[in-house]
C-alpha cells in the first residue's frame, strides 16, 4: 500500500493529465477489463434477474401480494421453514462449538479426518443427503426401526426436517468458531484459574463473551442456510400442505402449477429474509472482527 | 497436562468427546455409511447396472457437461473480480464483494425460479426467444445458468481475501521492470494464489456437480436429456428403484470424498505455504 502512494507520487504529474474519476491512481493496468467484465457478468447472471422477483411482485399490487404471499398455506410453510431452521441452528450452535472445541482443543488419532469430514455437508450434494437421510429414519429404516417401537416418527414429520436442516448447517458454526476459539489465549484462562475461578466459570465468564460473536454468526448462517435448503429437505419431509411442506418447495409446487405469481410472491418474501438475515450476518462478522482486533 | 487449570478434567473431557464424536458419526458418518449400504444391497452386478444403464449415463454426461461450462465461466469471473477489486482502490467496493456473494443467501430453488421468470415462456424474453426458436428453460442452457449463479461467488471470495493480503508490490515490481500486465499476472500474481484459486474450483465444481434445487426448477426433468446426476437419484428415488438411486448417489458421494480429501490437502499444502514463504 505505501509503495502504491509513494510510486504515484513520484512520477511527474502531467499538467492538465486527466485523473480517472472512478478510482484512484495506479501504476497496475487492467481496471476497465476486469471491473468491466465483472460488472456486466453481474448484472447478467445475479442482478437483473434477481430483479425480475421484485419487478414481477410490483405488477400483482400490494393487495394481491398480500393475499398470496400471506395465504393459509404459505403461512403454515413459513412456520415450518422458520421454525426447523431455528430449531435445527439452535442445535447445531450446541454441538458446533463442542465439536469445534474439541478440533481446538484435544488431540486424538484420526483428527484430521475428523476435521475433514466436519466440511461434508458443504460437499455431499443436498438430493444425496436427502435420500440418505429418509432411509435412516423411515420406520424401517436404519436407525428408524430403533425409533418406530418407542413411538418417535422422524421421516414425513417436521422432525425430519429438523434433522436433516441440521446436518447441512453443522459446518457453519464449527467453522465460524474454530478460528476465534483457537484466539482465545490460554493465558487468559490461567489468569481465570488462578483467580480462583471454576472451570465451569472461566468457560462462562471468559471463554463464552470471546467467541459469542462468532459463535451468533455460524448461528445465523446456519439458520439462513436451513431456511433456503430444499434438496435435502423434500425426501425426508413428507410434503403434506399445511404439516410438512416448507416453503420453497411451495414455490416449486405453485410453478409445476404455472402459478407464477403465487411462486413468485413467496419467492419475495424469502429473499427479503434472506437480505435481512445476509445484512444481520454482516453487522455479526463486523462486530466479530472488532473483538478479536482488540 | 493433568488436572491443570486449563484443561477440563478426565472424565468431562472424555464426556465431551463422546458427545462430539457421536454427534458426528450419527449425523455425518450413518448418511455416507447408508448410501453405500443401500447402493451395494443387491450385490455388485445391481449396482454396476444401475449406473451403466443409457439414462444413468446421460445423466452423468450432463452432470459433466454443465460443470464443465459453468466452472470455467467462474474462474473467469472470479480473477476479474479480484484483480478489480484487490488491485484498484473504487468507491462501492465492499457493496460489490456483498452482491457478489449474494447467490450463496438465496435459496436454490428462488436461483431456478428467477430464470423461469426471465427466459421462461411467460418471462421476460420468453416471446421473443420463442420467436427465434431458441429454448433455454427446460434445456440444458438454463440448467447451466443456474448452476453459474449457485456457484457464483465460490472462486472470486477465496482469491479476493488471499490477494488483498498479497498486496501489489510483487506486480508493481513486474511492472516497473517492463512486464506487461498479463506477464505481472501470470508470473507475479498467479503463482502466489495458485493453491487459493485450485480451493476455490474444486469447491464451485463439487456445488456445480452436485446442485439439486435450481437445477430442479429448469430443467423440467426429461430423463435421458435434461437430467442431471442429482435430479436422476430423485426420479429413481420416487419410482422406489432404491438401488439403483443409491448407486448414482454413491457416485456423487464419492465425489463429495475426494473433493474432502483435496481440500484437506490444500489446505495442508496452503497453511505450509503460507509459512514458506514467510508471511
Amino acid at each position: 500500500m505505501t509503495t502504491a502512494t509513494a510510486a504515484g507520487q513520484g512520477r511527474p504529474r502531467q499538467q492538465g493529465a486527466r485523473r480517472p474519476w472512478l478510482r484512484a491512481p495506479s501504476i497496475i493496468p487492467g481496471f476497465g477489463l476486469t471491473f468491466g467484465v465483472s460488472m456486466t457478468w453481474l448484472c447478467l447472471i445475479v442482478l437483473i434477474p434477481l430483479s425480475t422477483v421484485f419487478v414481477k411482485t410490483a405488477g400483482m399490487g400490494w393487495g394481491r401480494f398480500v393475499e398470496v404471499a400471506l395465504s393459509e398455506r404459505a403461512l403454515a410453510a413459513y412456520r415450518l421453514s422458520f421454525g426447523a431452521s431455528l430449531c435445527a441452528a439452535f442445535i447445531n450452535a450446541c454441538f458446533g462449538l463442542l465439536i469445534a472445541w474439541i478440533l481446538v482443543r484435544y488431540d486424538f488419532p484420526g483428527k484430521r479426518v475428523v476435521n475433514a469430514l466436519v466440511d461434508l455437508p458443504f460437499a455431499l450434494p443436498t438430493a444425496v443427503a436427502g435420500i440418505a437421510f429418509t432411509a435412516l429414519y423411515t420406520a424401517n429404516g436404519w436407525i428408524g426401526q430403533f425409533l418406530d417401537p418407542l413411538g418417535v416418527k422422524v421421516a414425513f414429520t417436521p422432525l425430519g426436517v429438523v434433522i436433516t436442516m441440521v446436518f447441512i448447517g453443522l459446518p457453519f458454526v464449527v467453522r465460524s468458531v474454530e478460528p476465534v476459539l483457537a484466539d482465545v489465549g490460554l493465558d487468559v484462562e490461567e489468569a481465570a484459574a488462578s483467580l480462583g475461578a471454576t472451570r465451569g466459570q472461566t468457560f462462562r465468564r471468559v471463554i463464552l463473551p470471546a467467541i459469542l460473536p462468532a459463535l451468533l454468526t455460524g448461528f445465523a448462517m446456519a439458520f439462513a442456510r436451513a431456511v433456503g435448503e430444499y434438496g435435502s429437505v423434500i425426501f425426508i419431509a413428507g410434503n403434506m400442505p399445511y404439516e410438512t411442506e416448507i416453503a420453497p418447495l411451495l414455490i416449486v409446487t405453485q410453478l409445476e402449477q404455472y402459478d407464477y405469481e403465487g411462486a413468485t410472491a413467496i419467492a419475495t418474501v424469502m429473499l427479503v429474509a434472506a437480505f435481512a438475515l445476509l445484512l444481520f450476518i454482516n453487522l455479526l462478522q463486523a462486530w466479530s472482527r472488532k473483538r478479536t482486533v482488540d | 497436562m493433568q488436572g491443570g487449570a486449563t484443561t477440563e478434567s478426565r472424565l468431562a473431557r472424555a464426556i465431551i468427546m463422546t458427545v462430539g464424536l457421536g454427534f458426528l458419526a450419527l449425523f455425518l458418518v450413518m448418511p455416507l455409511v447408508v448410501v453405500f449400504g443401500e447402493a451395494l444391497k443387491e450385490g455388485l452386478a445391481a449396482y454396476r447396472d444401475a449406473i451403466v444403464e443409457p439414462d444413468a449415463l446421460a445423466a452423468i454426461r450432463l452432470t459433466l457437461l454443465v460443470a464443465a461450462i459453468a466452472v470455467p465461466l467462474n474462474i473467469v469471473f472470479g480473477i476479474a473480480a479480484a484483480w478489480a477489486i484487490t488491485k484498484f482502490d473504487f468507491p462501492g467496493k465492499s457493496l460489490l464483494i456483498t452482491f457478489i456473494d449474494l447467490p450463496f443467501s438465496v435459496s436454490p430453488v428462488v436461483s431456478g425460479l428467477i430464470y423461469v421468470l426471465l427466459f421462461g415462456a411467460q418471462g421476460w424474453l420468453g416471446p421473443w426467444l420463442e420467436q427465434h426458436d431458441i429454448q433455454i428453460i427446460f434445456a440444458v442452457p438454463g440448467m447451466v445458468l443456474a448452476t453459474v449463479f449457485v456457484t457464483f461467488p465460490f472462486v472470486a471470495r477465496e482469491l479476493i481475501p488471499l490477494m488483498s493480503e498479497q498486496g501489489r508490490d510483487d506486480e508493481e515490481a513486474a511492472l516497473s521492470l517492463g512486464a506487461s500486465g498479463w506477464q505481472a499476472f501470470w508470473h507475479a500474481t498467479l503463482p502466489n494464489v495458485r493453491w487459493g484459486l485450485l480451493y476455490g474450483v474444486l469447491l464451485c465444481n463439487a456445488r456445480a456437480m452436485g446442485e439439486f434445487g435450481a437445477v430442479s426448477v429448469v430443467s423440467g426433468h426429461i430423463r435421458g436429456e435434461t437430467n442431471t446426476m442429482p435430479l436422476h437419484v430423485e426420479i429413481l428415488y420416487n419410482e422406489y428403484n432404491f438401488v439403483a438411486a443409491f448407486a448414482v448417489a454413491s457416485l456423487l458421494a464419492l465425489l463429495a470424498l475426494v473433493t474432502l480429501v483435496l481440500k484437506s490437502f490444500l489446505e495442508w499444502r496452503y497453511d505450509y505455504h503460507g509459512k514458506g514463504s514467510g508471511h
